[in-house]
């Protein structure tokens, strides 16, 4: 535990020392307000809640999550400071789990940075602040996620630029999955079974009744194993890949 | 105590490291010679855990890296080849860092930074971020990292590399000081370095290790080692040197006039040759044994395999 939280220290305050963190916020909380006010009707809709800002949470996720993550392996791999941390007396989980978390409070910090439109809902009507809260928990859980794609993408290669591509590809995938798109060219053909399988797989499909407020164990369950899942496949390949 | 046995690394097909056996003792000082892509890095990487060899065994105080790999990382301190640091921060930071994650806290810790700072000179650049620093200070913040818990095994890959001629000699001197008891290994290619500080040296060339000796031993392989070379004012007849006893050959280098003779092996013979120049009043103006040559020697080993 310990060494987690000095780990944790460094890297949080890593993303600080550069630009990285700030124009990481700055640039989700300016999107977040953009989708939500002139794409999701924000106000138009005349309901006092935050489901549009929450429903493009995914999307939002899927460009600006790849970016925070891909540093994190790739950066240590390229300057030779993998052969540091990985001669320390730590394991090579803890420096997983550091640097995972670390990246998610950056993301629970621009998710409580959101706080304004809170109070314009709230200052506006009388919102359910209960399901405001659980889909907040909800997308931060979902950014968890994501980001431990980003992470096993980050460890497969020294170059930051592929390791956020692989990232955006594989969290499309992920999203999608869900989506009607996918799920029409499914239909034809594949026996339902097959179908609620990649239904399943979507964070689209887990996300959507979390933005509702609704945090179902199943859901919860879901996104917690994909992110245990990917953070495992990250430290088997920087287990391997960590002297090329 | 370090033991190696029939240690190899192979990397898709080509072999980095072949079945390499020694042991290390404390108080050794190691340098680990060897050409460009000898497998000296390669071999160090093992000894600090950081890759797993594809066969073979390494024990670092009778512990191996399979069951304890944790401890033997608390009593080796390491600097990597090109002294990789982490750039945003400044030394304090990242040493502070190193000295928490080796389990330091408190006054202690601050003792211990402090010392560091001191023995490698890095007070005047604590709060500079390391990116920016010269690459003389970046080496010198990889090497208090690796000093900072005062480790029973210090492994320095090129620690002199990209230092200027007072740098590096900074840097030898501290080698020498540390403590007689520990146990130190230095690659290098810079061959006067393991005169300068090592008591043992090991020529590794294509993964093999040729020679494995003291700095001395590998002086008397030298064809110059005990030979005396001298310089005439003017142009004298130096044929008659040749014929002395315990002279084996002669070498006359025409463009710098100086004559080279060696001995028999065994034989001393700066005497004979110092007796033979005042008896023929010989104009001798410079004169002195070679201590043998070890570039010469260098290439001699390890263009063996090479070829």
């Amino acid at each position: 535990m310990g060494n987690i939280s000095i780990l944790f220290k460094r890297e949080f305050s890593s993303f600080f020392a550069s630009p990285v963190a700030y124009v990481f916020i700055g640039i989700f909380l300016i999107l977040s307000a953009v989708f939500s006010f002139f794409i999701g009707g924000l106000y138009e809709r005349g309901q006092a809640d935050l489901v549009p800002f929450f429903n493009f949470h995914p999307w939002l996720y899927l460009f600006l999550v790849p970016a925070i993550a891909m540093r994190s392996w790739a950066e240590e791999r390229k300057s030779g400071t993998i052969e540091l941390l990985m001669t320390l007396p730590i394991s090579a989980w803890q420096a997983m789990l550091a640097k995972h978390l670390a990246a998610w409070v950056v993301l629970g910090l621009s998710l409580v940075l959101t706080f304004p439109l809170w109070l314009t809902v709230n200052y506006l009507g009388d919102p359910d602040n209960g399901i405001i809260f659980a889909a907040y928990i909800g997308s931060w859980l979902m950014s968890g996620a994501f980001l431990s794609i980003g992470l096993c993408m980050s460890a497969l290669t020294k170059n930051q630029v592929v390791a956020f591509i692989l990232s955006v590809v594989v969290c499309f995938l992920f999203v999608v999955s869900g989506s009607n798109i996918v799920l029409d060219a499914f239909k034809s053909w594949a026996p339902s079974v097959l179908m609620d399988t990649v239904a399943s797989f979507s964070f689209l499909t887990h996300f959507e009744a979390m933005a509702k407020g609704v945090i179902a164990l199943d859901d919860l369950g879901y996104f917690l194993l994909v992110t245990v899942c990917w953070l495992f496949a990250g430290l088997v390949l920087i287990e391997q890949k960590k002297a090329d | 105590m370090i033991s190696v046995k029939n240690l190899c690394k192979s990397f898709e097909g080509y072999t980095a490291v072949d079945n390499l056996c020694f042991d290390i003792k404390p108080g050794e000082v190691v340098g680990f010679l060897g050409p460009n892509g000898a497998g000296k890095s390669t071999t160090m990487k093992m000894i600090t855990g950081f890759l797993p060899p594809s066969s073979g065994d390494i024990q670092v105080c009778d512990l191996s890296f399979e069951s304890a790999s944790l401890k033997i990382k608390q009593k080796i301190g390491y600097l990597p080849e090109g002294a990789p640091a982490y750039g945003d921060m400044t030394p304090l930071q990242f040493l502070t860092f190193i000295a928490r994650i080796r389990g330091f806290k408190g006054a202690e810790k601050d003792a211990r930074i402090d010392q560091v700072v001191q023995q490698v000179e890095l007070q005047e650049v604590m709060d500079k971020p390391i990116e920016n620093l010269s690459k003389g200070f970046k080496r010198r913040v990889g090497l208090a990292q690796a000093l900072i818990h005062d480790p029973e095994i210090l492994i320095l890959d090129e620690p002199t590399d990209g230092l200027d001629p007072n740098q590096k000699h900074q840097v030898r001197e501290l080698i020498k000081n540390l403590a007689k008891d520990k146990i130190v290994i230095i690659s290098t290619h810079i061959l006067e370095e393991v005169t300068a500080v090592c008591n043992r040296v090991m020529i590794i060339a294509k993964g093999k290790l040729l020679f494995d000796d003291t700095p001395n031993a590998l002086h008397k392989l030298s064809k110059y080692y005990g030979a005396v070379t001298l310089h005439f004012s003017y142009r004298a007849d130096a044929s008659e040197l040749a014929e002395l006893e315990g002279v084996d050959s002669m070498e006359e280098d025409l463009k710098t006039g100086r004559v080279t003779l060696f001995p028999k092996p065994g034989e001393h013979i700066l005497h004979l040759v110092t007796a033979h120049a005042q008896r023929c009043k010989l104009p001798v103006d410079s004169l002195f044994v070679e201590q043998g040559r070890l570039d010469e020697v260098f290439r001699k080993i390890t263009q063996e395999v090479t070829e």
